[in-house]
């Protein structure tokens, strides 16, 4: 009886805590969806609107943000996935020299991300070109060191018994990869592509450096832009639903899908 | 069927080292010029003067270094980039644990507290800085409102330089912990049920099981835990671009922030280049345990 | 193309009644142009423009803007109607964030090897344009305009011009520009027995009325202490102390003053206002708080930019009046705000081409309806006598103190490396301001640090 009692409470107290976890997101709709008041309150006092998310749809090209973005999460993923598929297949399944090289340089990666070398990796932009190019905001993750030791990860329990019969049946190297190991690798991929994408949506210093014009914003430049403008006033309306445009999509996905985004994320920390 | 053509062994391992090699090549390019290059280009400009205007790099030494060991500046934005990291990491962690076993239980509640403990992790920083800006403006703001309903002073809590981090650190567990609380999560489940069972016939209660099993078996998954959690919070800079610049009085100025400031607003990038090369050391810090650990298996099989 | 000429189109409407654009190019004479509806006007004129944009030069024009979308409508506008009017050039604008963020921008752009043709961005800068060759002096086309070249530099408020200069040569041409202003509300005013139409005047009396007006809701003062903007009110106060008119830095940009003994008087005035009177809310408030602060009726007086008052007279649901900045030793406000410049580098065809541009964008009329329509302040004596701000004025009488006080401004702090500048004296200001030093220890350290900083140019 007792144990019972002792569940219920924790039961209601973690309801609790969820409820305290979803209050910034229950204000960030309110706000998005209400006229702007002086005082901020929990729950929106003042009437329905949609001018928030109208007034800021069209003030900031947010059409193109969507589209930039979705341009680089998707050529950025598909890029990813040729290229870590290759890497991952060679190191997990067969030999050669100066493999130990590469695993260095994977290694270096994952310690060090990309995200703190804005410095050098302008400068190579700029020598190279592509300052405010939408190829010069992807091109650093086109080589993706998680990406190669997750699906090494889950290549390496696929049994070499089986590229060897494939092998035997006259496949080539690509057949061999097309054929059996993705398919049998579907778990890591959808785990990497959860990863991928929910990075590069989110990512924003680099995209901010990168990028001068508006044809080359992401969606978070465009919010930034929101928040910092200056002389703008009561504009949290503006931002909530400006922020609101933003996380929906992956706010969505997750709710949807969230066992897999939950594991994913998991499966993304490498484990040794 | 096309014809098998036999090898020697030798032509074999030569074909192989070739396919292998080109396998690999596309990704390690990218990898050699955007994470490799830059490494080395950091340790070589910060021995330069190199700023905006200036045709090429002139050699300066160790002059970046002094100049920032001798700079009250430099040592106090060390200093918050540690704390902010201690203050995230350590609440970020343990509310995580905490998380992960609130919703190991078996109830139709978990499924609501699952989500909700989660979804910050899939919000862009920069989303959850601009709402949590507001939630933390002065007076007006969310947070000092419900601090009037409930009878307080407004603290405006951006504005004070003992507040700036702690704040900043409230709405990062916020963010993180549904994240860490996934990793103990997995870690949790991946614990026998065996072993917990035969505990509890034992006769010990779940306190003692936690603290006696499921913890000490979870040390590689805390190991790992730290290292992602240190290195996010080193690399994460965005709420401080949004939300206050490294104001007040440099109180939230992180390195990463005064890297980015260095180089992108004041254009010193021999300077920048010297701070992002202290970055990479302690980034290798950070990650030095997980590498030692490899050889000493801290795992209870 | 189209898109934006609908948008700026939709904006018009929407934001003002500014129906014939500026430069009157409603009324160009090219022949597609003389549609009767606007509509029609617009589509024939962007096919127009679409047309000729193959051959036609195309410039970058960066330009930030502070007062929220709107403007960036506006000033897509502005583009389009000089694209109407030149088949031959086609301006792209390109909204770069605000004033830090495009100072970055354009500097990365230049990094990059992608720079701007022409750009906007602070007056401040044009220092550090000069020195790193950015900026090209703009000199030779003045000259090359003759008499009226000279007449359209004449025509520039002195106290916008005066901080276009480097070594005596022009780098930049006045274009938004804002200079800060006190707001109060008359309301509160009355309410303790102050008299609505007498705004304080001097230190003395901001502290004698704040004291008034201050109670347990209401904060009599209100100063916006956080980066970027703590240096722009604080050259006010520094010029209101200062006896013989010195600003925070000699005028050729090589030399702080940061820690004269007028300047620590000022700074630990603002402690003072906090501490001492406490009739300043203490620690940092933010600049973008402020309005809707003093819009709340929680401050009874703000320093703020005139970029303002179009969103303070639209929401304020009690009198405001508008006031000079209270003087001390003189009466003194700040200006500030961007300026039009002209990349380093680029081809002649460019440069005459850009040079076109500023001159339509800064044209009495264009310069007249920009000012109305963000709350800037007119750059040009010319623009005052047009129906336009003379409109204006008599509707709302409180844009006139911005214009009248132009007389007594002075340029914000100005220096080469402004940013890094900026940053050093906005941080000590926050130090004092939060405790970690006194007025005196901070501006010093400031001054150590800016010496540092400007030792090359020494």
């Amino acid at each position: 009886m007792n144990k019972k009692i002792l569940n219920t409470g924790i039961t209601v107290f973690s309801i609790l805590l969820g409820l305290l976890w979803l209050i910034p997101l229950v204000w960030l709709i309110g706000t998005a969806f209400s006229v702007p008041s002086f005082h901020m309150t929990l729950f929106p006092t003042t009437a329905f609107t949609l001018d928030n998310i109208y007034y800021v749809w069209n003030a900031v090209p947010f059409g193109t943000y969507y589209i930039n973005t979705l341009t680089l999460v998707i050529v950025t993923f598909v890029v990813q996935f040729v290229t870590s598929t290759m890497a991952a297949y060679a190191l997990a399944v067969m030999d050669f020299k100066g493999a130990t090289l590469v695993f260095a340089v994977i290694f270096m990666q994952i310690i060090i991300p990309n995200d703190v070398l804005i410095t050098p990796n302008f400068m190579t932009l700029a020598d190279l070109k592509l300052v405010d190019t939408k190829l010069g905001i992807m091109l650093p993750f086109f080589g993706s060191a998680m990406a190669i030791f997750l699906l090494r990860q889950h290549f390496k329990t696929i049994p070499k018994a089986l590229a060897e019969a494939a092998r035997i049946d006259g496949a080539t190297t690509w057949q061999t990869i097309w054929k059996v190991y993705m398919p049998l690798a579907k778990p890591a991929y959808l785990s990497f592509a959860v990863i991928s994408v929910s990075y590069h949506w989110n990512n924003y210093l680099w995209p901010l450096i990168v990028t001068n014009s508006p044809e080359n914003r992401t969606l978070t430049v465009g919010l930034a832009i929101f928040a910092k403008s200056k002389e703008a006033n009561m504009q949290w309306a503006n931002v909530c639903a400006a922020a609101f445009i933003i996380i929906l999509p992956l706010l969505l996905a997750f709710f949807v899908a969230q066992k897999q985004f939950m594991s994913s994320f998991v499966s993304a920390g490498v484990k040794e | 069927m096309r014809t098998m053509k036999t090898y020697t062994k030798e032509q074999r391992a030569r074909r192989q080292n070739v396919t292998a090699w080109l396998l690999v090549a596309p990704a390690l390019t990218f990898m050699l010029v955007f994470t490799v290059y830059p490494i080395f280009r950091s340790i070589y400009l910060s021995l330069t003067n190199y700023k905006l205007g200036m045709q090429a790099p002139e050699f300066a030494g160790l002059a970046n270094y002094t100049k920032l060991m001798g700079s009250k500046l430099f040592w106090k934005v060390m200093g918050n980039t540690l704390y902010f990291a201690l203050i995230t990491i350590v609440p970020s962690m343990i509310g995580g644990l905490f998380l992960a076993v609130l919703v190991n239980r078996k109830s139709r509640a978990t499924g609501f507290i699952r989500t909700s403990f989660f979804y910050p992790a899939v919000m862009p920083m920069i989303a959850i800085a601009s709402i949590w800006m507001f939630i933390y403006m002065a007076k007006n703001g969310l947070f000092d409102q419900m601090l009037i309903s409930l009878g307080f002073e407004p603290m405006n809590v951006l504005s004070n330089k003992k507040t700036v981090l702690p704040a900043m650190a409230v709405m990062y567990v916020w963010k993180e912990a549904g994240y860490l609380m996934v990793f103990f999560l997995s870690g949790i489940q991946g614990i026998s049920e065996d072993v917990m069972e035969a505990a509890r016939i034992d006769g010990a209660n779940a306190w003692t099981v936690f603290r006696k099993i499921t913890l000490p078996l979870l040390a590689p998954t805390f190991l790992f835990v730290s290292t992602i959690a240190l290195t996010n919070s080193f690399k994460l800079v965005d709420h401080v671009v949004i939300m206050t610049e490294g104001a007040p009085s440099n109180a939230s100025t992180l390195l990463l922030y005064y890297i980015y400031q260095q180089g992108f607003t004041n254009f010193n990038y021999g300077l920048s280049s010297a701070l992002t090369t202290i970055m990479l050391v302690l980034l290798m810090i950070v990650a030095l345990p997980r590498f030692l650990s490899q050889d000493k298996k801290i795992h209870y099989n | 193309m189209k898109k934006k000429v609908a948008l700026a189109l939709a904006s018009t409407m929407m934001v003002s009644a500014a129906v014939s654009g500026c430069g009157n190019s409603g009324r160009a004479v090219a022949p597609e142009t003389k549609a009767p509806e606007n509509q029609a006007e617009t589509t024939a004129a962007s096919a127009a423009t679409e047309a000729a944009s193959k051959d036609a030069l195309h410039l970058t024009f960066y330009y930030p803007v502070n007062v929220g979308g709107d403007a960036a409508k506006l000033m897509e506008k502005i583009c389009a109607d000089f694209n109407k009017e030149n088949p031959d050039i086609v301006v792209e604008p390109v909204y770069t964030g605000n004033y830090d963020d495009t100072v970055t921008k354009i500097q990365t752009a230049m990094q990059g090897g992608t720079p701007p043709d022409v750009f906007v961005s602070l007056a401040t800068q044009r220092f550090t344009m000069a020195s790193t060759g950015m900026a090209m002096p703009l000199d030779d086309l003045i000259a090359a305009d003759g008499d009226e070249g000279k007449a359209y530099i004449d025509d520039f408020l002195d106290g916008f011009m005066e901080d276009s200069y480097v070594d005596g040569k022009i780098y930049s041409i006045p274009f938004q520009r804002s200079t800060e202003i006190l707001y109060y509300n008359k309301d509160a005013f009355k309410e303790v027995g102050l008299d609505p139409e007498k705004a304080p005047e001097s230190w003395d009396e901001l502290v004698e009325y704040g004291q008034k007006l201050t109670n347990d809701n209401r904060y009599g003062v209100g100063i916006a202490l956080n980066s970027g903007s703590a240096q722009w009110t604080f050259t006010g106060f520094c010029l209101q102390n200062s006896a013989n008119g010195e600003n925070l830095a000699t005028e050729d940009g090589k030399t702080a003053l940061f820690n004269t003994p007028e300047n620590v008087e000022a700074l630990q005035f603002w402690l003072d206002l906090q501490n001492k009177y406490k009739i300043m809310a203490p620690g940092i408030v933010q600049w973008t708080d402020l309005p809707t602060q003093f819009l709340a009726g929680e401050v009874a007086m703000i320093y703020h930019t005139t970029g303002n008052l179009a969103n303070i007279s639209k929401n304020a649901d009690f009198e405001f009046g508008t006031a000079f900045l209270p003087g001390n030793k003189r009466m003194a406000a700040p200006t500030g705000g961007g300026n039009f410049y002209i990349s380093n580098g680029i081809s002649e065809d460019r440069v005459q081409a850009a040079w076109k541009f500023i001159k339509f964008a800064t044209s009495t009329e264009c310069a007249a309806q920009w000012a109305l329509d963000t709350g800037y302040v007119a750059t040009r004596e010319s623009c005052f006598e047009t129906d336009l701000l003379k409109k204006y004025y008599e509707d709302l009488p409180q844009a006139k103190t911005a214009y009248e006080q132009i007389a007594v401004s002075k340029p914000e702090l100005t220096t080469y490396n402004a940013a890094e500048m900026w940053r050093i004296l906005n941080d000590n200001i926050q130090a004092a301001v939060v405790g970690d030093a006194t007025a005196e220890e901070a501006l010093a350290n400031a001054q150590e640090e800016a010496d540092a900083v400007l030792e090359e140019y020494q």
